[in-house]
């Protein structure tokens, strides 16, 4: 449903103009398309927009921060596509090539020492073309007490991303629970497996294409769909 | 080598040279031993006479000292252990995806049942996400604050009962269990005349809690304290200096230092066993946790026993945040519980009808007799929920077993987007090998026990 001609529009009263991170447009309210509107819920039209990059200044040390990686990052301007501040936690996004040499910096550094990876997560967003898959790393310093976030994308048709096992080994399994989940490979992982579903488990659940599962329930007479196929709400 | 199956082929002998369920195409792997219908000394026996080789043990997923479903492969050397892997997803029921077909608020009634020892944490790690999407941290009411509190730390101490008791019996020391479980049932009495439940409460929710205490709670909750007080003790009493309880858990049994804990990302009391006082409510602290009067326990062992001692001394200072959320609560008499904001907060507060449950007969009055516009926003918010901007927000909670996060992700929607839970149980588990390794066989259960993994949160 992805519109193309979604308007990019002055963001600040300097009149800069900023990328939008539209990542869905949807219509209406309700899934009532085979029955005419009555609530005039259909006429409505929202955009799911993810919150958009910051700029500087970001507060508090994350200014500091983002300076002392850069400077120590080989090609920072292409490493770290982008820095979003939003409700106080710092994401970044940097781009896959550059994740092994980023998360080395990021535990080494001793202004920066992240040396703890507590989570490794994925997100499917099904209408960011060419950035499909998001895996997501919560780092923590223990040494600064601080926690920031990396995203890294890799699109669907080629769902590879840098493993960081070799810096964090504690990413091991959440690095097979994510391949396990969504299907993202992890290069340079010692042995990715699945972990949660059996071997031979055919798919990758926790994407927004899988359903959700359940089976037929038959009662006399009727039966009862599984869940993903009912009547369900848009948003 | 035949791959048909025989029943007389077990029945005969249970050191059989042909695994009976090995397919065609698999690998041979020699000898397989079957431990069912027959005795356990032909097995020894057989394989004293091939003493050169290791053996390969397969324990778990239904063996009664590994917590639940998970399966250790063990190589063996004798009775050291050269080799252990680690299977878990034997419990994964999908709760993470799930939740993306729910609301929000009906998130708290499926991610309470992950770790099923430490229901409030999951609950208030996803409620303080979502919280913090909504941007209504500093909203939340003072009281609803102090009853998360009290409710995790009488929870922080039935998490460490638990895991100190099956310590205990998992080494034949059933004593340790029944005392440790006694307690758990005093605690379980006050949670379910707070929530309505023992376990899997679903009780704190986005905005606040579901109910206000009811009445009575405080000169209960402080009798329990007294209780607790008095008995706590007797864990202490039973297992410091019990020469057996030593024997199996002190000097470096599961040994794992400061450096393997940060690697493998352990936290929580096998971490502060290694001497660092690394806790998240004084860290990072959420809830209101920098005004508590509370020490953090650490010990130096790096060992089972370290990490038993770190949990029993970790109950009493559980014990002094509940005596002080009491205090508070006692003085918070008639205060709001949920969040002032009737786009979120469910508008009925339910009241225990004679049937012991019920709705509030004043809201259902106003919203069948008196407002067709409430009865709608009602509807409305109990059917669709509330809508959540979109972002993603990580708070992490300092769960009994260690740092709890839930990573929830909206996209402006009714529903989580992607609600993921970074368990302490799942990622301590990953240094079951680094703790087991190079031991012996006796110590893997022990060494298992003191990590006290919960396969509902390893495997959600």
């Amino acid at each position: 449903m992805t519109d193309a001609s979604i308007p990019v529009v002055p963001e600040d009263g300097q009149g800069q103009e900023q990328e939008r991170r539209v990542l869905d447009v949807r219509q209406g309210l309700f899934h009532a398309s085979t029955t005419s509107d009555v609530s005039g819920y259909n006429d409505m039209t929202w955009y799911v927009e993810m919150p958009q990059a910051s700029r500087r200044p970001y507060g508090g040390w994350y200014d500091g921060f983002v300076d002392r990686l850069r400077g120590l990052v080989g090609d920072p301007d292409e490493a770290i596509s982008s820095v979003v501040v939003d409700r106080g936690e710092i994401t970044l996004f940097i781009d896959r090539a550059h994740l092994a040499e980023v998360a080395r910096v990021l535990r080494d550094d001793p202004m920066l020492r992240f040396e703890s990876c507590p989570s490794v997560s994925g997100v499917h967003y099904p209408t960011d073309r060419g950035a499909e898959l998001h895996a997501v790393y919560h780092l923590l310093s223990m040494t600064h007490n601080r926690r920031i976030r990396l995203e890294v994308t890799c699109p669907d048709a080629d769902p590879h991303i840098p493993s960081v096992v070799a810096t964090y080994p504690t990413a091991d399994w959440h690095e097979r629970e994510t391949y396990d989940f969504f299907g993202i490979i992890f290069d340079g992982h010692p042995a990715l497996t699945r972990i949660e579903m059996p071997d031979d488990w055919p798919g990758h659940p926790q994407r927004k294409d899988y359903p959700l599962g359940g089976i037929p329930v038959e009662f006399h007479g009727a039966t009862n769909s599984p869940v993903h196929e009912r009547r369900d709400y848009n948003s | 080598m035949s791959t048909e199956f025989h029943d007389e082929d077990i029945l005969d002998d249970t050191t059989t040279q042909d695994d009976p369920y090995r397919q065609a195409g698999d690998p041979e792997v020699g000898n397989v031993y079957y431990a069912d219908g027959g005795d356990w000394d032909d097995i020894v026996e057989a394989q004293a006479e091939r003493g050169d080789e290791t053996i390969v043990v397969n324990m778990g997923p239904q063996h009664p000292s590994t917590h639940g479903v998970l399966r250790v492969l063990l190589e063996l050397d004798g009775e050291t252990v050269t080799d252990a892997r680690i299977g878990i997803g034997y419990l994964h029921t999908g709760i993470e995806k799930s939740m993306e077909y729910r609301t929000w608020a009906q998130g708290v009634t499926l991610c309470t049942r992950m770790d099923y020892l430490t229901p409030f944490f999951q609950e208030v790690s996803y409620s303080l996400g979502v919280e913090r999407l909504l941007g209504i941290e500093d909203d939340i009411p003072e009281k609803a604050t102090t009853m998360r509190v009290l409710l995790m730390e009488m929870n922080r101490i039935v998490n460490h009962l638990v895991a100190i008791g099956t310590t205990g019996n998992e080494m034949g020391a059933t004593t340790v269990m029944t005392v440790a479980f006694r307690e758990r049932e005093v605690i379980f009495d006050m949670l379910e005349m707070i929530t309505g439940l023992r376990m899997n409460h679903g009780f704190i929710r986005p905005g606040g809690v579901a109910n206000d205490l009811p009445a009575g709670a405080i000169p209960k909750l402080r009798e329990m304290s007294a209780w607790l007080h008095t008995h706590l003790p007797e864990i202490g009493g039973l297992c410091d200096d019990n020469p057996i309880f030593r024997a199996r858990l002190d000097n470096g049994i599961g040994y794992l230092d400061l450096t393997g804990c940060v690697a493998l990302g352990v936290t929580g009391p096998p971490l502060r066993a290694t001497g660092i006082d690394w806790d998240l409510r004084r860290k990072q602290p959420y809830c209101g946790y920098e005004t508590y009067d509370f020490d953090v326990i650490t010990d130096d062992g790096c060992d089972s026993y370290a990490r038993y001692v770190v949990r029993r001394d970790e109950m009493f200072q559980a014990l002094r945040i509940v005596d002080q959320a009491i205090d508070r609560l006692e003085k918070m008499d008639g205060q709001r519980v949920m969040v002032n904001d009737p786009k979120i907060a469910l508008p009925a507060q339910l009241t225990v009808g004679p049937d012991g449950q019920g709705n509030s007969n004043e809201h259902i009055r106003h919203i069948m007799g008196e407002s067709m516009e409430a009865l709608i926003h009602h509807f409305k918010l109990v059917t669709e929920g509330f809508q959540v901007p979109p972002g993603q927000a990580y708070v992490p909670v300092e769960s009994p077993k260690g740092e709890l996060g839930a990573h929830v992700v909206s996209d402006g929607g009714t529903r989580p987007y992607r609600a993921h839970f970074r368990d302490p149980s799942f990622v301590n588990l990953q240094a079951y090998p680094a703790m087991v390794i190079g031991g012996m066989l006796s110590d893997v259960s022990v060494a298992g026990a003191s990590l006290d993994p919960v396969m509902g949160g390893v495997d959600r």
